[in-house]
């Protein structure tokens, strides 16, 4: 029970920042039905530039919440000209190509962006300064420290502020009519090409965010950590249905779930020597309680991918997407 | 589809005279390389083998239009099928013409895996699933060391066997008619030889009743199936012939090298080898060809000359060539697709997709 509520409070922590990135693939999927490859880079490029600045400004004097709030808030106008460039540049010449031809640009902005922040950040692994004292709280035999419910709190008001964003206001409506029908909400007088910028800047802007808590969160940063992440986060959206919302938001904290609790659970379940009839086979290595664990958490990150794939084969409209025609 | 019904024209006497002259220049090659040092020897010898990677792929994404992320996986599985079957790690030493075919058919095996569960996605869903699959063979790779040691995990496999035929090892060597055949060198024949029949395998293929069929399901899948075409057999099949070559050059990559480990399978190479496919010019073998074998060269090229270069202008090196060669490869697929969207050389059906482009149903018109 112990490990079971444990791995809950941890899969839904990274869930919830799982969730926050997977809005940024959902959206401009919802939009323009690119896969955004670069959106993981632009997470990554968050936690960095948070990262040199907390690392500035640690034991200045300033209080430990405002240094990691200043980091965030410069990490987001970074990020945000990140992918207003990327959308500007890369991919909005190539509205009218065919679908393959964005895709392949996004790889090679990936790529880009992922050297450039080698080249600004050095090929190491970055400690993030642990300059929040944090507490533990435990209930059930589960602990929860304040760093992770903060997270969970920060990634929760985002989502709120977003689906309020989308439902609620002019350009929200304006995204949605976009997300339906490009050609008609022109005619309507909406400016598609600005709507498009918008939602590549609000999910850059939730990218930040989500890479200053993930860096916090785990303590690291490396310029590889977006590829990973970002493909994970897309597989939370696939999950929930890409291009939607509110899937994307359940599809990240359930694919959190999944993997804290398959990461918890896989070796119990693949040792060998828990099964009578196998273990009997084997009484030299399963002797005095010896373990023959074929999978072990190492296997963490396949979760994520095999989550992706049984969606895509049994589900491809994802949790509540809906069931859309073929389109060649 | 009418290009390939008419006959073929035959072909002029300045054609056959080009053929042998490039045929002339690939022979001798290994020697000029020989000359600038035997590191080129081996850079040629790799710039071969990604040319085999590369037309394996087109097969995947060239022809049937399927665009496969994870192709390195294959590459890893040919890889490690030879390495298991020659080399210390469980004792065996098979001989290399017995396991580059069991290395094929497993990876063909594999392709058939993937293809599988995947045949109903299209484009850019595909595309991510294949790349977890890439993702998920390197992860198994990497921990295939516990609890049974299979993979010797990210350590990887030392001291794989070279090919050899009775007492003749390509790792050798060897004196013959004056000239002086080292391993590397013998290792370009065979790879050159290899390659030669892989372009011939292309060059049938595409013209045959399965070229045509790929043809058809990449232009057009609805409209594919109605005509009568069987497209999940053909989409496997090209999953599986694909992936077959993938194998083939991965066991030849473990014998060349004589060492492997996860670490040369990961992500970045699955989309350098897509790269060459679609800067080449997707579906076109010779468009394919230059691409690999620009994308093979022109990095060694930059390794040998930004560092003196460097060096010269501000007395240090303040860029590694390893990061500016990937920046620029990223530049360069940026570029492409912005300018050049149907690669290089492009083949002749994409140049007519494109100046058709109003009604060629692989374009989005929603915008």
């Amino acid at each position: 029970m112990d490990t079971f509520l444990q791995q809950i409070v941890n899969g839904l922590t990274a869930g919830s920042v799982y969730a926050v990135v997977a809005l940024g693939y959902t959206m401009v999927y919802g939009i323009i039905q690119l896969i955004n490859f670069a959106h993981g880079e632009v997470v990554m490029i968050g936690a960095m530039v948070a990262f040199t600045v907390i690392n500035a400004l640690a034991g200045g004097g300033l209080p430990p919440l405002a240094v990691v709030l200043i980091g965030a808030l410069s990490a987001i106008p970074v990020c945000i000209l990140v992918g207003y460039s990327m959308e500007r540049l890369a991919y909005r010449p190539l509205r009218r190509a065919p679908r393959l031809a964005p895709l392949i640009t996004a790889i090679g902005v990936s790529i880009i962006l992922q050297h450039l922040a080698m080249l600004v950040w050095s090929r190491n692994i970055l400690a993030f300064p642990q300059i929040i004292q944090n507490t533990t709280f435990t209930f059930f035999g589960a602990t929860i420290s304040s760093v992770q419910i903060a997270i969970i709190g920060i990634c929760v008001a985002m989502m709120a502020g977003l689906a309020l964003l989308v439902y609620r206001t002019p350009l929200g409506t304006a995204m949605r009519a976009t997300a339906q029908n490009p050609q008609v909400a022109g005619l309507m007088g909406i400016d598609v090409n600005r709507v498009i910028a918008a939602t590549f800047v609000i999910g850059a802007g939730l990218g930040a965010v989500a890479g200053v808590l993930f860096g916090t969160y785990y303590g690291i940063a490396q310029y590889t950590m977006g590829s990973v992440l970002g493909l994970k986060a897309f597989s939370a959206a696939v999950l929930g249905g890409i291009g939607n919302i509110p899937g994307a938001m359940l599809g990240g904290l359930l694919l959190g779930l999944v993997e804290a609790l398959g990461a918890g659970y896989i070796g119990d379940l693949s040792d060998l020597c828990s099964y009578g009839w196998i273990a009997g086979l084997m009484t030299e290595r399963c002797a005095d309680g010896g373990h023959f664990i074929l999978f072990g958490s190492n296997y963490q990150d396949v979760f994520a991918f095999v989550v992706l794939i049984l969606v895509l084969v049994f589900r491809p409209q994802g949790l509540l997407g809906e069931r859309v025609g073929d389109r060649a | 589809m009418s290009a390939h019904g008419s006959p073929r024209p035959k072909a002029p006497l300045r054609v056959w005279i080009g053929t042998i002259l490039i045929g002339l220049a690939l022979l001798a090659a290994p020697f000029a390389f020989a000359y600038a040092g035997t590191a080129w020897v081996r850079i040629a010898n790799f710039a071969v083998l990604y040319v085999m990677l590369a037309l394996g792929l087109n097969i995947v994404v060239g022809f049937a239009g399927l665009l496969d992320l994870g192709y390195i996986a294959f590459y890893a599985v040919g890889a490690y099928v030879y390495a298991l079957l020659a080399s210390p790690q469980f004792g065996l030493h098979l001989p290399f013409w017995v396991i580059l075919p069991i290395g094929a058919a497993v990876a063909a095996l594999f392709g058939v895996i993937l293809g599988a569960p995947t045949l109903k996605l299209r484009g850019d869903y595909l595309a991510i699933v294949t790349l977890g699959f890439g993702e998920i063979i390197r992860i198994f790779l990497n921990n295939l060391s516990r609890p049974v040691n299979i993979t010797n995990g990210p350590q990887g496999i030392t001291g794989i066997d070279p090919f050899s035929i009775g007492t003749f090892s390509f790792a050798k060597y060897e004196t013959f008619l004056g000239l002086q055949f080292s391993g590397p060198i013998k290792y370009y024949y065979l790879l050159l030889a290899l390659t030669l029949l892989v372009i011939v395998v292309n060059i049938r293929l595409q013209n045959s009743r399965i070229g045509r069929a790929w043809e058809a399901i990449r232009e057009d899948e609805t409209a594919a199936r109605s005509m009568g075409i069987d497209t999940t057999h053909f989409k496997l099949l090209a999953f599986a012939m694909g992936a077959s070559f993938g194998g083939l050059a991965g066991g030849m990559f473990s014998a060349i090298q004589s060492f492997i480990s996860p670490e040369s399978f990961v992500l970045v190479e699955s989309i350098m080898v897509v790269s060459m496919v679609v800067l080449g010019g997707m579906g076109n073998i010779w468009g394919v060809i230059v691409g690999a074998l620009l994308l093979s060269f022109v990095p060694e090229i930059l390794r040998w000359t930004v560092t003196p270069v460097q060096e010269a202008l501000f007395g240090r090196m303040l860029i590694e060539p390893e990061v500016i060669r990937m920046l620029l490869f990223g530049l360069a697929l940026v570029l492409i697709m912005l300018f050049r969207p149907a690669g290089l050389l492009p083949s002749a059906v994409r140049k007519r997709e494109l100046a058709a482009s109003g009604e060629a149903p692989l374009v989005d018109a929603r915008l």
